[in-house]
């Protein structure tokens, strides 16, 4: 077997163009200028075509990973969201969400596995709704489509991930979420054992790619066990696990693939701050944690408060400074019609004078 | 001997999830939900290979179900292909069918889970919302979304004309139509039997627990309850 031939199996088709877009039920909530910056980027900077139809809907994903829908149910939800990109006309699927797109290739896997679920599911689809579907040519996930185009956006680039005082790469942790290709692996691009999609954007623009020991361990999410109160231990406890290897290798930020990922990796530093005075980040002000596209939007010029980034719990303004992005710090708190509606109240992971309230663990 | 098996080996989840298992252990050593619960993923496959209705019947009654966070860490690592995530996946949804998940703390839950993200689906059309995320229920979510929260119509209309509206864009209101079309595939699909079970045996169990009804308080207990036993 050829060297080359060995890499084959980490290969991921991805398609070109002309791709129906499935938004996420997280990325929306916590990071709706993320999906609008996949759009633009994508339309205004790349050429390419992206539709959207109003009329699809959550995939369900969280409620069947939280066990109260069925396997039965979410197929169908599925099968309606195909049913929507067969009507308009489209043969590609790309999805915002990391929980989706598992759903998404396992529920084509077990169709293709076990027929009998695809030809039920076809007859629930056409007796709820009276629509019928063609299975989609490729499924990726918007951070996939992001990664096809990185040499690209690396041409745009207005700006690199380097620090532009030192001229040195910014270090860079990456997290690509356990269902990305965990549950199969042929379907991710490096598979599970060699994630490359954040990593090969990070290259490509210019950064260093930080390794570390539980670089691929799961964020803590755990569905059932941050959506109770009661169990929400579980969560951070996992996030805290990953701060603790990552914090002595100094990375710049944190880039994750999965929305769900990148809010829990930013709200928990501020959980942990309250929790037990611990914090993390090169000047104890915590590491900010980027959405890819809104890397991507940062390395095309975009205004990081247009990208939403004004929505974080760790303040980002001191990555923007190390790469000499150039941004208007009163403009974070600027509602729609461009007024000032007030401030959040400061934690120890804001860079604005906060310490007095908090024991910082050094 | 092998009733509850062979109703679980009617969800392809079971037939795809376990093959043969040799005990080697790698499940449990990657397992998030491992190293935080008392929990041994290889110990759930052991018994539900055993076929032992007794053993299996336990099991579906206990906490121990209810710990895995599905990240399905095992399935890529299994040497003989099985997916214990798949068959935890199996083992709660007989569990809720028959009404044995009220009688564990962690499996009581379920009804609090089903009357946020699973009405939220019917509702909205999307497991969550920006003003289900209420900072009182989620304290973890720091002043940033207290900030959000308050001020939503202002923050989310800088990315959409539609917050809250119908037509495209993130944190739309989705039409009735739709909402209609999700209701009925849970309808004709089991998803609306599988709350109404929910629902159905937590307001016997909160009775048999004292409380009036599984009502506002009852959500509140299995909500926030932890005994820290765990």
């Amino acid at each position: 077997m050829s060297k080359r031939y060995s890499w084959n199996e980490f290969q991921k088709e991805i398609a070109d163009d002309h791709y129906f877009y499935a938004r996420s039920c997280i990325r929306q909530n916590f990071f709706p200028g993320s999906e609008q910056a996949f759009l633009n980027i994508m339309r205004n900077d790349l050429g390419k075509d992206v539709f959207e139809d109003a009329r699809h809907t959550s995939c369900t994903g969280i409620g069947y990973h939280s066990d109260i829908v069925p396997l039965e149910t979410i197929m169908t939800v599925v099968a309606r969201q195909f049913a929507l990109m067969t009507e308009a006309g489209y043969e590609n699927l790309t999805s915002s969400c990391i929980t989706s797109f598992g759903i998404y290739t396992e529920i084509l896997e077990t169709w293709k596995e076990f027929p009998e679920t695809l030809e039920q599911t076809r007859k629930s689809l056409y007796e709820a709704t009276g629509r019928t579907f063609e299975i989609p040519k490729n499924v990726a996930h918007t951070s996939d489509v992001i990664f096809h185009n990185r040499e690209q956006i690396a041409e745009k680039a207005k700006l690199k991930l380097v620090n532009a005082m030192t001229g040195e790469p910014l270090r860079v942790v990456e997290h690509i979420g356990c269902h990305y290709a965990k549950i199969f692996p042929s379907k991710g691009v490096g598979g599970s054992e060699f994630p490359y999609v954040l990593a090969g954007m990070i290259e490509s623009w210019g950064g260093e790619v930080v390794d570390y020991p539980e670089r691929r361990h799961c964020c803590g999410f755990g569905f059932r066990n941050y959506l109770v109160q009661a169990n929400r231990g579980y969560s951070v406890a996992n996030s805290r696990k990953k701060f603790e290897s990552m914090a002595p290798y100094k990375p710049d930020f944190i880039v994750c693939n999965c929305p769900g990922c990148t809010m829990f990796l930013d709200k928990w530093q501020y959980t942990l701050a309250e929790m037990e005075g611990s914090t993390y980040g090169q000047d104890n002000r915590g590491i900010p944690v980027l959405s890819y596209e809104e890397m991507a939007g940062l390395v095309l010029g975009y205004d990081p408060w247009e990208l939403g980034m004004q929505m974080h719990q760790v303040d980002v303004e001191p990555l923007l400074d190390k790469m000499g992005v150039d941004y208007e710090p009163s403009s974070k708190y600027l509602g729609k019609k461009g007024k000032f509606i007030g401030a959040p109240k400061s934690a120890i992971v804001n860079s604005s004078p906060a310490e007095k309230y908090y024991r910082i663990k050094r | 001997m092998g009733k509850y098996y062979d109703i679980l080996a009617q969800d392809v989840r079971l037939r795809e999830g376990l093959k043969a298992c040799m005990n080697c252990g790698i499940c449990t050593g990657v397992c998030p939900a491992a190293e935080f619960y008392n929990y041994d993923p290889r110990q759930i496959i052991v018994t539900v290979q055993s076929r032992d209705d007794e053993a299996i019947e336990a099991l579906l009654k206990s906490n121990t179900i209810w710990y895995c966070g599905e990240c399905m860490s095992c399935r890529p690592r299994c040497p003989r292909g099985n997916t214990p995530g798949y068959v935890i996946q199996a083992l709660r949804t007989l569990s809720q069918r028959l009404g044995f998940f009220v009688e564990s703390e962690k499996g009581r839950q379920q009804l609090a889970i089903k009357r946020t993200i699973g009405q939220h689906i019917l509702d909205k059309g999307y497991c969550i919302s920006p003003k289900l995320i209420n900072p009182q229920l989620h304290p973890e979510q720091g002043p940033v979304w207290q900030w959000i929260y308050d001020n939503d119509v202002d923050i989310f209309g800088r990315f959409t004309p539609n917050y809250g509206t119908e037509g495209a864009g993130p944190v739309r209101e989705i039409d009735p139509e739709t909402l209609g079309e999700i209701r009925r595939i849970f309808e004709v699909t089991g998803g609306m039997d599988m709350y109404n079970t929910i629902e159905e045996h937590s307001r016997r169990k909160a009775r048999e627990m004292g409380f009036d009804d599984a009502d506002d308080e009852y959500f509140m207990e299995v909500y926030r309850y932890n005994s820290n036993n765990h």
